[in-house]
């Protein structure tokens, strides 16, 4: 296999072309384009009503849970335009897993947490299972706090726990890519530094995208970075660049505390 | 005066007026209680349990009474619970603001609210005409159609205590609608919905009037879905008006067994519910 031709440019995973987003008649994404890039973590950040979280819920099209949301465009996964009707949305959120701002733990025991979203796609033996769950909770740098007791329930483990158990339940599936929104603005810095490592990781096998309201998360932990204000995406690139010396003016005022 | 004196004056008006209401009420509840033990529990003995209804003046117990109310009440939940849970899981996640949802919802309600006597009528007009005879089974139906629109209800209510977050997490592994209901969004409003099922049987147990023109009585032994059947609360009715001592005493025994297991239920609604609210 031949390596990619350098880090700076990774392979396109996700194309974002022409995207709008409406809730009912209120627009709430204009027009947006980007690449979301194989293998890297992409940061979506603005000011608390930009867009960014929306932005978010439409590449899995987590929006069609709600009659009245609705988005046009085109969101690109290896040619196929996520946004056809005829999509099967089940398949869609296998390839594309996402993580909430609350840990959702499933009302049932550790292991039946992961074993959920597993049995929905695949049809395992009770050993690949058990294989299955080991590895993805060692990935979530969780293994060695929970191997004791995965039939509890999932409620008992803490809230920094709780999440990095949704994290692992989302890669357990074995997405492409991983959306998390913000991740860890329920938790305390302890278990936010854990998860930001677990990104670190992470991002070797799946690529994500973050939506945080942290601007120093996003620098610690992102590639690239997408400034979006009021629902436009106002600058877009490499986050060293863009925290450094910002192109726009706009993203230089929010990143630098002046407005936001 | 003062604010503050103010504040705490209002504080302690309102304190003393809902201390009154509180006393009120419990008063009459505890004379209700008292006297339900206090008469009941001379009629309470073994004969109870294992002799038939009798006729006056000789022993007996109402052995076939509590059988049948266990029979009815346990048939009727049987019936009511699925049908009404099936319909309040319609209402909160399929429907809840289509056309068909509102008109349920509206019709529950009014269901919810109307007497018992009626739905014993409706029950005699609808079936017991029709058949020709009193029985069990149409004393079933018109309970369970008491137990479905409370199931309903509590079910409906309890699904929408549920957050999106919860739905949403499942959606997001790529979880098809039926399967988010069944094995994430039920159960985690499990306690919930058993506690209305178990509060639609406390409700049920002590019913009679829509059991006068269904189920009717049995002086004797019968498990006859077919036939009439005795029950409790007719025969307290029957038992508590007529002029015989024993059958008085009866009564009282009979009110006294419906009266502790409704407290039961109750009892083991609350417990049951109050479990998930520690995570």
């Amino acid at each position: 296999m031949t390596e990619p031709t350098g880090p700076s440019s990774p392979a396109v995973q996700l194309a974002i072309r022409g995207l709008s987003f409406y809730y009912g008649k209120y627009q709430a994404l204009k027009n947006i384009n980007m690449d979301v890039l194989k293998s890297q973590v992409t940061a979506f950040i603005g000011p608390s009503g930009c867009g960014k979280s929306t932005l978010l819920r439409a590449l899995n099209r987590m929006y069609a849970l709600y009659p009245e949301q609705r988005a046009e465009g085109e969101l690109l996964l290896d040619g196929m335009n996520l946004l056809d009707a005829d999509v099967d949305l089940n398949d869609l959120r296998a390839r594309i897993g996402m993580v909430f701002q609350k840990p959702t733990p499933f009302p049932m025991s550790i292991y039946e947490n992961i074993a959920f979203g597993v049995r929905l796609h695949e049809d395992l033996t009770r050993t690949q299972m058990d294989d299955r769950v080991e590895w993805v909770l060692r990935k979530a740098a969780l293994w060695d706090e929970v191997k004791d007791k995965l039939n509890q329930s999932g409620m008992s483990l803490s809230g920094g726990q709780q999440q990095r158990l949704c994290i692992a339940r989302g890669i357990a599936v074995r997405p492409e890519i991983l959306l998390l929104d913000e991740p860890t603005s329920a938790l305390d810095p302890i278990s936010t530094a854990r998860i930001e490592e677990l990104i670190h990781d992470l991002k070797r096998e799946f690529t994500i995208v973050i939506v945080t309201h942290n601007m120093q998360q996003a620098a610690r932990v992102s590639d690239y970075t997408a400034y979006m204000y009021l629902g436009e995406l106002i600058e877009f690139g490499d986050t060293d660049n863009l925290f450094i010396k910002p192109k726009n003016k706009q993203t230089e005022d929010y990143i630098t505390g002046r407005f936001g | 005066m003062n604010l503050r004196t103010k504040r705490k004056l209002t504080n302690r008006a309102a304190l003393g007026l809902s201390f009154a209401a509180m006393s009120f009420g419990l008063f009459w509840l505890c004379w209700i209680l008292y006297t339900v033990l206090n008469l009941g529990v001379n009629g309470l003995s073994l004969e109870l349990f294992t002799k038939m209804t009798p006729p006056p003046g000789s022993p007996g117990g109402l052995m076939n009474a509590i059988a049948g109310s266990l029979i009815l009440v346990g048939t009727a939940t049987l019936i009511g619970t699925p049908v009404g849970i099936l319909a309040g899981v319609y209402l909160s996640e399929y429907g809840p603001r289509t056309l068909l949802g509102l008109v349920t919802r509206f019709i529950n309600d009014i269901l919810l609210s109307a007497p018992s006597i009626v739905l014993g009528l409706f029950i005699y007009a609808a079936y017991v005409t029709r058949v020709g005879k009193f029985s069990a089974f149409a004393g079933v139906l018109a309970l369970a159609l008491i137990v479905i629109p409370v199931v309903v209800r509590t079910t409906e209510n309890m699904l929408l205590l549920i957050p999106n977050s919860l739905r949403e997490a499942a959606f997001a592994l790529g979880a098809p609608k039926w399967i988010v209901i069944m094995r994430v969004t039920i159960r985690s409003a499990k306690a919930g919905i058993l506690t209305g099922v178990l509060l639609a049987v406390a409700r049920i147990s002590g019913e009679t009037a829509p059991l006068l023109f269904t189920a009717l009585s049995n002086q004797f032994w019968s498990v006859d879905l077919n036939e009439p059947m005795a029950n409790l609360p007719v025969t307290i009715f029957k038992f508590a008006m007529s002029p015989f001592t024993d059958w008085q005493e009866l009564a009282w025994a009979g009110v006294f067994l419906i009266t502790m297991g409704v407290l039961a239920l109750n009892i083991a609604a609350r417990v049951f519910f109050k479990e998930p609210a520690k995570s």
